[in-house]
């Protein structure tokens, strides 16, 4: 069942789209970014439980460092109130330079951990930081698929 | 023969938000629909101090001090600069589920709710979670399909479901919700100053002018001074308030949707489990926390694509859409032409029709994994407003 592909370009033109999880958000921690770490079963037979829990172990960390509270973030709400938040125009908050790593992350981990398993990672900030979309494609052999990658960029935008 | 033109159109995402917020600036700016109030804020502030720079400064630069007008106008750009970061910036406005993501939390509910009986009303949609030892409800919002995150809200004036929902407020024409709490708090709380700044110092100009000249004369040269003095006044014991409220709500770490519900008034033994119980830990967090980003991609750029069986919120009247099923294949550079009139000779002679979902897989955009490098960075600039 397990299908194999070599990169994402495979994956995008002979795959079809078979199915959406959805990782929710985790919120015994308050209202800090933190998704859940339980391996949804859709998944059972498509990807290594431990590999799925590092990338969203990874993203929490990620999203914990990116919404600390302590020295550096006062420093720049300080500062940023000083010159009326117009520092911001010239530089990046905090927040912006770790999504940045996070989407790279996410690229990364894409190209070489899911989609040779025909697995995709949606960014969470696409979706609202509200779920990890992770779509499940499906080798239909050699027929076109464009049914499947519509739908994907149809409800992508 | 005649020459076609294939064009295609490219609008940014927030031409097709569903909601009902007003956009200018290509995007950048996001405010509620009824601006009047807004409006009318404005041209207060901007109307009281010009009367303030024009008729007390220069006696009292003169007599005083010049540090005074100086200090009056740094106290005046702030108050603007944050009652419009206030106004014009997304209030952290979570956007709606798309399908599939809708469907699977359907599903999830349907298999939570088990059997219900025929005729009988299906249990109302609410999670529960645990935080901080305290269990909170969180309600399904079948507006957005959604199950709001913890203090979430939907605000019906806007019609979005809002991150950290305050309140809606009219005065800055937006709704203040995690994003801009700080700005609105900030605002008020410089208004305040500025309001007492300008109200003592009339009081100053006037006494002082009076022992001079005489009450009666004072008031004949300068009008504008008691226009002034009545604006402020009634300001004053508004704004003041306002600001006394909020400061109190920011040290216990609440919101005024859940201090006007009673949420963690205290009886039932429900407390507050956002709250540090400490107050300068709770302004720190509130105040010096981190800028959130927009999550609400507005200046992405969104091309038309025909096959997409058009979601409801989305097609408005884009005639051109149904046109350019194939316009996909000019995807490169080629300089994008606008055109309004739907080339319906196009057509036919570009031979494909709308019925070209199983053509080549090279037309569509390709889907999530290029795209959230493209997108973020929009994303991530954007919230730099």
């Amino acid at each position: 069942m397990a299908t194999e592909f070599h990169n994402l370009q495979e994956l995008r033109h002979s795959a079809s789209l078979a199915n959406k999880v959805f990782i929710q958000r985790d919120y015994t921690d308050g209202t800090v970014c933190k998704f859940q770490t339980k391996f949804p079963s859709e998944l059972d037979s498509r990807i290594e439980r431990t590999l799925f829990e590092d990338t969203v172990k990874t993203l929490n960390n990620y999203y914990a460092e990116a919404e600390k509270i302590g020295g550096q973030s006062y420093l720049e709400g300080c500062l940023a109130c000083l010159t009326v938040y117009l520092i911001f125009l010239c530089i990046e908050t905090r927040y912006e330079k770790v999504l940045k790593k996070i989407s790279r992350y996410i690229q990364e981990q894409n190209e070489k951990v899911y989609a040779p398993r025909g697995l995709l990672i949606t960014d969470p900030i696409e979706r609202g930081m509200r779920v990890i979309e992770i779509s499940v494609y499906e080798d239909r052999g050699s027929s076109a698929s464009s049914s499947g990658s519509s739908t994907t960029s149809s409800s992508g935008r | 023969m005649s020459a076609v033109m294939i064009t295609r159109k490219v609008s940014r995402k927030w031409e097709k938000l569903p909601g009902k917020n007003t956009f200018c600036c290509d995007g950048r700016v996001m405010m509620a629909r009824q601006k009047g109030v807004f409006y009318l804020t404005l041209f207060l502030i901007i109307g009281t101090c010009s009367l303030f720079f024009a008729f007390e400064c220069p006696y009292l630069a003169v007599h005083l001090s010049p540090a005074i007008p100086v200090f009056a106008v740094l106290l005046f750009v702030f108050v603007v600069a944050m009652l419009l970061r206030t106004s014009f910036s997304d209030p952290g406005v979570l956007p709606r589920a798309l399908p599939e993501e809708a469907n699977f939390i359907e599903m999830e509910i349907e298999a939570a709710n088990g059997n219900v009986m025929a005729g009988q009303r299906p249990p109302p949609r609410i999670k529960n979670v645990q935080i901080n030892n305290q269990i909170v409800k969180l309600k399904y919002c079948y507006t957005c399909k959604i199950f709001r995150p913890p203090r979430a809200s939907h605000c019906s004036i806007c019609d979005n479901c809002v991150d950290r929902f305050d309140h809606h407020c009219p005065w800055v024409g937006n709704c203040v919700g995690k994003r801009n709490y700080r700005y609105f708090y900030l605002f008020t709380l410089s208004l305040s100053l500025l309001t007492i700044y300008i109200f003592a110092f009339d009081i100053v100009h006037v006494v002082l002018r009076s022992v001079d000249s005489g009450f009666l004369s004072t008031i004949k040269e300068t009008p504008g001074t008691v226009l002034e003095v009545l604006v402020c006044f009634f300001t004053l014991w508004s704004v003041v308030g306002l600001t006394g409220f909020h400061t109190y709500l920011i040290s216990l770490n609440q919101t005024t949707n859940e201090d006007i519900k009673g949420s963690w008034s205290g009886k039932n033994r429900v407390q507050n489990p956002y709250s540090h119980k400490n107050i300068i830990k709770n302004c720190c967090e509130v105040l010096c926390g981190p800028n959130y980003p927009s999550v609400l991609d507005r200046r992405g750029l969104m091309l038309e694509d025909s096959t997409s069986p058009a979601p409801p919120a989305a097609s408005a009247a884009s005639t051109h859409k149904s046109s350019n099923p194939v316009s996909q294949t000019t995807k490169s550079s080629a300089p994008l032409i606008l055109n309004e009139h739907t080339p319906d000779e196009a057509k036919p002679s570009i031979g494909a029709g709308p019925q070209k979902s199983t053509s080549s897989p090279k037309e569509e955009k390709p889907p999530s994994p290029t795209s959230p490098n493209a997108v973020a960075p929009a994303v991530i600039k954007e919230s730099a407003h």
